[in-house]
């Protein structure tokens, strides 16, 4: 069976975009061949700047002929009926046949499909693939309306069998396919011919051509690891470097470069970030002083001096840079050691989003709010305050303005330049973390709090002004944002009550949006009502509250920020500045958990419920202890989530879920068919049946256990107590016939059953267990 | 292969020969005050129709904010682009251009030339391309591109584009490590002069007027007048009732345009334009260039057919 080679030769390819385009030639093409009946042993795709190749490996030479049939309609039936199928079968009336069917005579068609020769598959399946390609962006060229990423130039495609080889005929736009190609654009430009794949990457290594990238790359980080090695230097890794630059070459030649001393001086991360991102080039340290004393640089070509011309130039380039470097670092050193003063005042010129205001309005909510997350964290409250007010203040230095990437680690150096304390400048770096699932979460206390502040912030505000996430559109990472929350929570064991502090985040958007005049109607003023923690429903049950707010909110003189908002025990209560007292408690019937913070919330169970899935706890478990009281303080949540997931694993907690739910069922079904609430105690005089008695006794027991356990936060204790239920309840439903014919007993029978369900549900929300 | 060029008025000679031997059109700078030598109607307007054109030509370009009063070693608020623009690219254009560079003296036997993805886009001229910067040993000394869209037209056929950033090229060239030494003429003229004995006082004086003095009233109120005349120009009925003639004046219009979008640039060196506003003044110098760019493709040169 032949061998397929196809190269697709062009003018240089987007480094980034090379892996990906040699795997879509391979699924195009191959999932071509297999739909046309064209099995093949093996497949393999490499690129380089200027080429996509794929190599397949016996390939059927012709596909099997293959026999279809189609039922039509019935004879007789109208010609447009007829007519129309013959269309889509793609037959002739005389093609069809007539047979016996159950209703009557019908027409088949009977569809012959010939085999068909590999070449003709193929050359269709690629003329598809190059009109079809799925470049992130292509281009037209000269006078021709084909695409690519950028001008094709000539077409490889040959079939190699030990007959000899033939090229598969195809015209793409006048590009026409051949057995030629060349090799490197200098070293090597001549053309020449390929019979197969092997002489193909032979040909071309001899024609300076590397064909595969991870030979390239291996050849390179080799070459700059030894010759590093040498010299007693090591070889910063950086793996995406690597692809990339092994995506630049054909022919890599590896240069090992000096950087002047007087660049010794700059960070390491900065002489790394400006010589990768400009340069691509790799740093090099000194194994012992750790200092990036030197640098890599790949040519694409070797040259009769062995490239000293090359990294001269190289050298010139890098200084040229670094100075640029050294120049930003020197004036930021002035700044920052003066107090940042005004990359503070800056930031009030800069735009962090439309309607969440500007960086400064941002960081005065974050200095605001990781006050008052402080002691909740252990930290000192006046060092986060500082922590967060200088917390951004490098987006306004030049070295961030050049190096976007560096922020936050730029803030840290500025701000230990400026003398604040070393929990300062880690927050200045840290309180960005984490950002995914799996990198590091900071524990200092003062980058915990700035870090809460930074994200929660963010999240109530889009919330605020409905930007939430939907679908697949997250165009503020708001759930890498929640996920870093919950993993900041996690991390440190925090027993913070997120719907308070959300609650308080929401505070300055309301005074923001009361600032901007906007306070003539109702409407407007029941929205900040809301916003203050008060249900629409309940303002006609509390007019004068809302009639009192509603004129101070509608006086010109007003200001949010005179409504001191408090969190109490008893819930939230509001005094204006006046003096006059807007306590609501929660014996006023007010419900606390407004609308936006409820959403929030659950936004928070959400990520939590796939962060704990990926460690093993299902979500029906998280949906019952979501339920209880408190679930706003994650921490908590995840330790009943444990313990229930825990308890659910032993043979007893398994157990007990089904007699809790054939209680709990039971117990429904009569509540709904008599009407009434089975919620009277029930007493152990009307038990009849031993194992009655023992239900009581256990559930007596289970109680006096639970109830502090539950209190002291100790689930593990608390949920064994409930599983040892297990066998008492078992042998009740065993031995015991709930609905007794006397009613005394029956209705003192479902009384225990009621016991039951509150104990159990007093440790967590087991209706919501599955299975 | 030809010695090296020993200043950078022979670089520029040596460029123009090349592209006049490979039948280029070599015309002279625009003669408006322009931000890059794309913004040549040589460029911008012959890029749309399907009419073939050929030129190259030196663009001195003005960028107000990169003024350093002459002290930086590589920033000027007045530098020299060439230009060269072919429609319909040639195959070979690579080839083309690597020539170029060997006539300039960069051997390709001895330096690393490669061409690192750039895509080109100008949100003023609402324009778009796909190519390269071109990399001599880690320096950009070139941008590559293959006219898309020009005006919001699509570009059939697509013209090649290549812009040469003469000083920075030259600097590499001649071995200098400040612009303002560079040779302008031969070393070896009775009356040697560099570069800075030609530019570094104008570079003070106008980054001076950029920065701190241009009138800037008087700028928003060129800007403002510049965009009306653009719109009274192309307002103006096809037909000439003097001659009797089809006379669409597209590049009056467009010299309109241009005027605009410099005086925008003006404004910004003068920080005068707020981060909003900025995007708002775009916008507006992309209406008018749109505009011209619909006026040019309904005259002749623009392949318009009566």
């Amino acid at each position: 069976m032949p061998d397929l080679l196809i190269e697709l030769f062009s003018e240089e390819i987007p480094a980034r975009m090379q892996g990906k385009a040699a795997a879509d030639l391979q699924k195009l093409v191959t999932d071509g061949l297999v739909e046309a009946g064209l099995t093949y042993k093996s497949v393999a795709a490499f690129s380089t700047p200027r080429r996509l190749t794929l190599s397949v490996e016996d390939v059927l030479a012709e596909s099997k002929p293959v026999r279809e049939e189609r039922k039509g309609p019935k004879v007789g039936a109208p010609d447009q009926a007829i007519d129309g199928f013959l269309r889509g079968a793609g037959v002739t009336r005389d093609d069809l046949e007539i047979r016996d069917d159950k209703k009557g005579q019908v027409y088949f068609a009977v569809i012959q499909k010939p085999g068909r020769l590999a070449a003709d598959v193929i050359a269709e399946v690629l003329e598809g693939a190059v009109r079809n390609f799925p470049w992130p962006k292509s281009m037209r060229w000269g006078t021709g309306t084909l695409k690519w990423v950028r001008p094709l130039h000539s077409i490889v495609c040959i079939l190699t069998d030990e007959a000899g080889v033939d090229v598969v005929p195809l015209d793409i736009d006048g590009i026409v396919s051949g057995n030629t190609t060349r090799g490197h654009r200098f070293l090597s430009p001549d053309a020449f011919t390929v019979t197969g794949f092997d002489d193909y990457e032979a040909k071309l290594k001899r024609a300076h051509v590397m064909l595969r990238a991870d030979e390239r790359a291996d050849m390179i980080w080799n070459d700059a690891t030894n010759q590093a090695f040498a010299l007693g230097l090591e070889v910063v890794e950086d793996r995406g470097l690597l692809v990339e630059v092994a995506g630049l070459v054909e022919w890599p030649v590896v240069l090992l470069g000096q950087i002047d001393p007087s660049f010794y001086e700059l960070p390491d991360e900065v002489l790394q970030t400006s010589m990768k991102e400009h340069q691509k080039f790799f740093s090099v340290r000194n194994a012992k002083t750790g200092q990036i004393e030197r640098f890599v640089t790949v040519a694409n070509t070797v040259t009769a001096d062995d490239g000293a011309t090359i990294l001269k130039g190289n050298q010139k380039v890098l200084f040229a840079r670094l100075s640029d470097a050294k120049f930003f670092w020197e004036n930021d050193l002035r700044i920052a050691k003066a107090g940042m003063g005004p990359w503070l005042d800056s930031l009030s010129n800069v735009t962090f989003h439309n309607k969440l205001g500007t960086q400064k309005d941002r960081i005065d909510r974050i200095v605001a709010l990781a006050s008052e997350i402080a002691p909740l964290v252990g930290a000192d409250v006046a060092e986060v305050a500082e922590a967060a007010r200088v917390a951004k203040a490098d987006l306004s230095s030049e070295m961030v303005y050049e190096f976007p990437e560096l922020q936050g680690l730029m803030g840290r150096y500025y701000a230990s330049k400026a003398g604040l304390s070393d929990a300062i400048a880690a927050a200045a770096q840290e309180h960005y973390s984490p950002l995914g699932p799996s990198d590091d979460v900071p524990t200092a206390p003062v980058s915990v709090a700035v870090a809460l502040a930074d994200k929660l912030d963010t999240l109530t505000g889009f919330w605020w002004f409905d930007e939430k996430p939907t679908g697949s559109k997250d165009p503020f990472a708001l759930r890498r944002a929640a996920l870093g929350v919950v993993r900041l929570i996690e991390s440190s064991q925090l027993q913070i009550n997120l719907a308070n502090i959300i609650q308080s985040a929401l505070t300055p958007y309301l005074a923001a949006e009361i600032g901007r005049e906007l306070v003539d109607n109702d409407e407007f003023v029941t929205r900040i009502l809301r916003g203050l923690g008060l249900k629409t429903g309940d303002f006609d049950y509390n007019r004068d509250v809302f009639d009192t707010l509603k004129a101070k909110v509608k006086s010109s003189d007003f200001v949010l920020r005179d409504l001191q908002h408090k969190n109490a025990e008893t819930g939230s209560f509001w005094i204006l500045s006046d003096g006059t007292d807007l306590t609501l408690s929660r014996e006023t019937g007010f419900d606390y958990i407004d609308p936006e913070v409820k959403s929030l919330v659950d936004f928070f169970h959400d990520r939590l419920k796939v962060y704990l899935k990926d460690q093993g706890i299902r979500h029906d478990i998280i949906d019952a202890c979501i339920a209880m009281d408190g679930s706003d303080d994650l921490t908590l949540l995840v330790k009943r989530a444990k313990a229930l997931a825990a308890t659910l694993a032993t043979d007893d907690g398994e157990n007990l879920i089904q007699g809790f739910k054939r209680a709990n069922n039971i117990l429904t079904k009569e509540e709904a068919k008599d009407g009434v609430e089975y919620s009277f105690g029930a007493d152990p005089k009307h038990a009849q049946h031993d194992s009655e008695r023992s239900l009581f006794t256990a559930l007596d027991e289970a109680e006096t256990v639970i109830a502090p356990a539950m209190a002291a936060q100790d689930f593990g204790t608390a949920m064994t107590a409930m599983a040892a239920l297990r066998g008492p309840i078992d042998a009740f439903f065993t031995d015991v016939q709930v609905n007794a014919d006397q009613q005394v007993v029956r209705r003192n029978r479902l009384n225990l059953l009621s016991r039951i369900r509150k104990t159990c549900l007093g440790v967590a929300d087991l209706t919501r267990i599955e299975g | 292969m030809a010695d090296k060029p020993r200043s950078f008025q022979e670089i520029i000679l040596r460029l123009q020969n090349y592209w006049a031997a490979k039948g280029c059109a070599i015309l002279q700078p625009y003669d408006m005050e322009v931000g890059a030598g794309t913004f040549h109607p040589a460029t911008t307007l012959r890029a749309l129709g399907n009419k073939p054109w050929a030129a190259a030509y030196v663009q001195p370009s003005r960028r107000p904010t990169d003024g350093r009063y002459g002290e930086n070693p590589n920033r000027l608020q007045h530098y020299y682009q060439y230009q060269v623009i072919i429609k319909p690219s040639p195959p070979d254009l690579q080839a083309l251009y690597l020539g170029s560079l060997e006539a300039i003296g960069i051997d390709a036997s001895m330096h690393d030339l490669r061409f690192v993805e750039d895509d080109w886009e100008s949100p003023t001229l609402g324009a778009w391309g796909l190519g390269w910067e071109v990399w001599c040993d880690g320096m950009e000394v070139s941008q590559f591109t293959y006219f898309q869209q020009v005006g919001g037209h699509d570009c059939k056929p697509v013209s090649g584009e290549l812009t040469y950033g003469l000083e920075r090229l030259a600097m590499y060239v001649l071995e200098c490590d400040h612009v303002m030494d560079m040779p302008f003429n031969d070393p070896d003229s009775p009356i040697a002069m560099t570069y800075g004995d030609v530019f570094l006082q104008t570079e003070q004086e106008y980054a001076r007027w950029n920065f701190d003095v241009a009138d800037t009233d008087v700028l928003l109120q060129h800007f403002k007048d510049a965009e009306a005349e653009c719109g009274r120009i192309l307002a103006a009925p096809a037909d000439d009732p003097k001659t009797g003639r089809r006379i669409i004046m597209a590049h009056p219009a467009y010299d309109q345009c241009i005027k605009a979008s410099h005086v925008f640039n003006l404004l910004d060196a003068r920080g005068v334009i707020s981060v909003t506003e900025r995007q708002a003044y775009i916008g507006r110098v992309r209406t008018l260039a749109k505009a011209c760019a619909d006026a040019f493709v309904q005259t002749e040169a623009g392949g318009f057919a009566a």
